[in-house]
């Protein structure tokens, strides 16, 4: 089976967010690979060890994107792709990255496309079902459960807290939700072999694209921080007169009651 | 400039949900002026067209087909793209909810168009249609526009006040037939699992339990807390964890995310990934036993103290409120 994972390098929001020059600050920052496409690299490994084929891993990045790149292979996938976009392109939103992964893949005849659902970082959930309508393959996101059968596929659907069980076929692209499997870690072992994995770096023009075919259609104009929160107001006394004074402050300053 | 707006109702349980009506008011302030049109997609939904138009939309269109009763992307894009054929519009809005989130990115793709996903707020500035957006998991805002083409985007639940409800506005409902053909993905089964009533991220009051919950009986103050205030009960990780709940319920980094008017967080911590789901709540109360607890951090209102005394009292405390006023 041909297995291909969409793979984002995030910022890992845990981290204390700066903002510096209009943008968010990078510098020293930790950087991982998005958490929803660990699931998916997880579940792509698991489908070959029991389907056969090989697991390519793709982002359109810069050359720092490498280390996950290599995470990923240490994992236990085959190959990596980087789409270098760095000397290419200034501004790109989910549009161009959609469009560049597409035009990769057009002609891999890929069976299943695996991703995450989200990015924590751009958090806009649109990279997976735009290359799945671009490639015209059907796809289903959020899933927490995936069963091949041939060419036929199972898939059960995390719905805002419902499950739906779907029934569709290869070639196919998924996007991760939380539940889907536990990523494993990379083995040291891994780790050592994954140096050897191929891992090729491609340019705009190997697919070629022009700059003005995936020019962005949104542009942000400002980054900020959200208002500093005002230290919060911890109640004192007797519970029972601290439980009628929020009561109270909910109804007439907050005036959320 | 005057823009026609198309915008998507969602329907559950035979019932418009309530982002629907906010979204026309995003669709409104988009138009500057321009028609808002509503539409609904189902198999039997022109009923419910009478009350898009009383919160605002001018006219609606709707599409019914029994292959349209279970959202599939396939179908609902069909129709969709038939009514956008047929309106040739400037503007779409959707709410940001799982129907909205899967079927968007679709119909961008579908049209080579931008997409502004999950904005929490739109305004007309400097001749633009600017939307803003939580970035970093909520840890910081973005202000974008659409700079080529459709103008489209997606609206958090709960974060666009709609237009108060107008029983006197009337408009047409009209009917476009569409043959909807080659769903490539087939709903066998919908396990229900998410809480009857109010829906977690629609809710103006969501009362959340933790590990401090300490087991499944103990979400019961909770509940009846959350039944007088009208609101939803929702859970951190660990307390889904721990199995005292369903993951239907967990809010944060990877559960839902939520931003009522009132969020009270009962013995949970506060950590970075359950604060990713409920920061930018409104108004924040925590009740936790520990003084040093994160949550207070991020809390309005805190009472140090233990959930199962403070829970009770406050929910017959607000009983009386109610009866008061
Ligand atoms: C040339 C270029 C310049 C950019 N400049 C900016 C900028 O100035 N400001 C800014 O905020 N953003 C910029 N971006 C990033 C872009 O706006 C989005 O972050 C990116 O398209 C992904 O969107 P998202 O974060 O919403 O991911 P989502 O759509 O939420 O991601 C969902 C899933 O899609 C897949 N995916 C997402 N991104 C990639 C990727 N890059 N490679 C492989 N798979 C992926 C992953 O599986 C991920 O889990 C730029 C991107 C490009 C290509
Ligand atoms: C990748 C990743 C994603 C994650 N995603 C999420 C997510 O989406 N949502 C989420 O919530 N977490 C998420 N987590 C987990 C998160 O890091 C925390 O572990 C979790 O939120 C802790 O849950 P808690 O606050 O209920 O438990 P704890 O941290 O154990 O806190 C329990 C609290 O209850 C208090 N308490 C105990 N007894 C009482 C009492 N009787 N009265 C009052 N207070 C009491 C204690 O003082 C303590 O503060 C994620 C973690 C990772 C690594």
């Amino acid at each position: 089976m041909n297995i291909f994972v969409l793979m984002k390098r995030t910022f890992d929001t845990e981290e204390k967010i700066t903002i510096s020059g209009g943008k968010i600050n990078e510098d020293g920052a930790e950087f991982i690979i998005n958490p929803y496409d660990e699931y998916a690299i997880e579940e792509a490994i698991r489908v070959r060890d029991a389907h056969g084929g090989e697991v390519t891993v793709i982002t359109v990045g810069t050359e720092e994107s490498e280390k996950q790149l290599r995470t990923a292979l240490a994992m236990g996938a085959d190959k990596a792709v980087l789409i270098n976009i760095e000397d290419d392109i200034e501004n790109g939103d989910q549009f161009t990255t959609a469009k560049i992964l597409a035009e990769y893949l057009k002609d891999k005849d890929a069976d299943l496309i695996l991703g995450g659902n989200v990015a924590i970082d751009g958090g806009s959930g649109q990279v997976g079902p735009r290359v799945a309508e671009l490639l015209n393959i059907p796809y289903v996101t959020t899933i927490t459960k995936l069963e091949i059968d041939g060419t036929k596929v199972v898939v059960t659907r995390d719905v805002e807290g419902d499950s739906e069980v779907i029934e569709t076929s290869l070639p196919l692209l998924v996007t991760a939700q939380q539940g889907l499997n536990e990523p494993r870690y990379p083995s040291l072992p891994g780790i050592m072999k994954a140096k050897k994995k191929p891992l090729n770096e491609l340019e705009l023009d190997d697919l070629d694209l022009d700059e003005d075919d995936v020019e962005a259609k949104t542009k942000t104009i400002e980054i900020y921080l959200p208002a500093k929160k005002e230290a919060g107001k911890v109640l004192s006394g007797e519970l029972a007169d601290q439980v009628k004074e929020l009561v109270h402050l909910l109804h007439t300053e907050a005036k959320v009651v | 400039m005057s823009r026609k707006v198309l915008v998507l109702g969602e329907i559950r349980d035979g019932q418009l949900r309530n982002v629907s009506f906010e979204a026309i008011a995003a669709g409104k302030i988009v138009a500057e002026g321009g028609e808002v049109i509503g539409v609904l997609l189902g198999e039997s939904v022109s009923a419910l067209g009478a009350e898009l138009i009383q919160y605002g939309a001018d006219r609606v269109v709707v599409v019914e087909n029994e292959k349209l009763k279970q959202y599939t992307s396939d179908g609902y894009a069909q129709a969709l793209l038939a009514v956008i054929d047929q309106e040739k519009p400037e503007a779409l809005v959707f709410g940001h909810t799982a129907l909205g989130k899967d079927l968007s990115p679709k119909v961008a793709a579908k049209l080579s168009s931008g997409l502004i996903s999950d904005a929490t707020a739109v305004e007309i500035a400097g001749g633009n249609v600017v939307f803003t957006r939580p970035i970093y998991s909520g840890k910081a805002f973005e202000k974008k526009i659409v700079t080529d083409g459709l103008i489209f985007a997606t609206v958090r639940p709960n974060n666009i006040a709609p237009l108060e409800k107008d029983e006197s506005r009337t408009g047409e409902v009209s009917s476009l037939s569409v043959e909807i053909k080659d769903l490539r993905t087939i709903i066998k089964d919908v396990i229900r699992k998410a809480t009857e009533g109010v829906d977690l991220s629609e809710a103006k009051v969501v009362v959340a339990g933790g590990r401090g919950v300490k087991s499944a009986e103990g979400f019961e103050p909770l509940k009846e807390l959350a039944a007088v205030l009208g609101g939803a009960v929702g859970a951190s990780r660990g307390a889904c964890d721990a199995e005292y709940c369903d993951y239907s319920l967990q809010i944060g980094q990877t559960g839902k995310v939520v931003t009522p008017d009132l969020y009270i967080a009962c013995g949970i911590s506060g950590a970075i990934q359950h604060l990713a789901g409920m920061s930018n709540s409104k108004v924040i109360v925590a009740i936790n036993k520990d003084p040093e607890a994160n949550i207070f951090k991020v809390a309005d209102y805190g009472i140090v103290g233990d959930l199962f005394e403070v829970v009770p009292m406050l929910t017959e405390e607000f009983k009386k409120l109610k009866v008061h006023s």
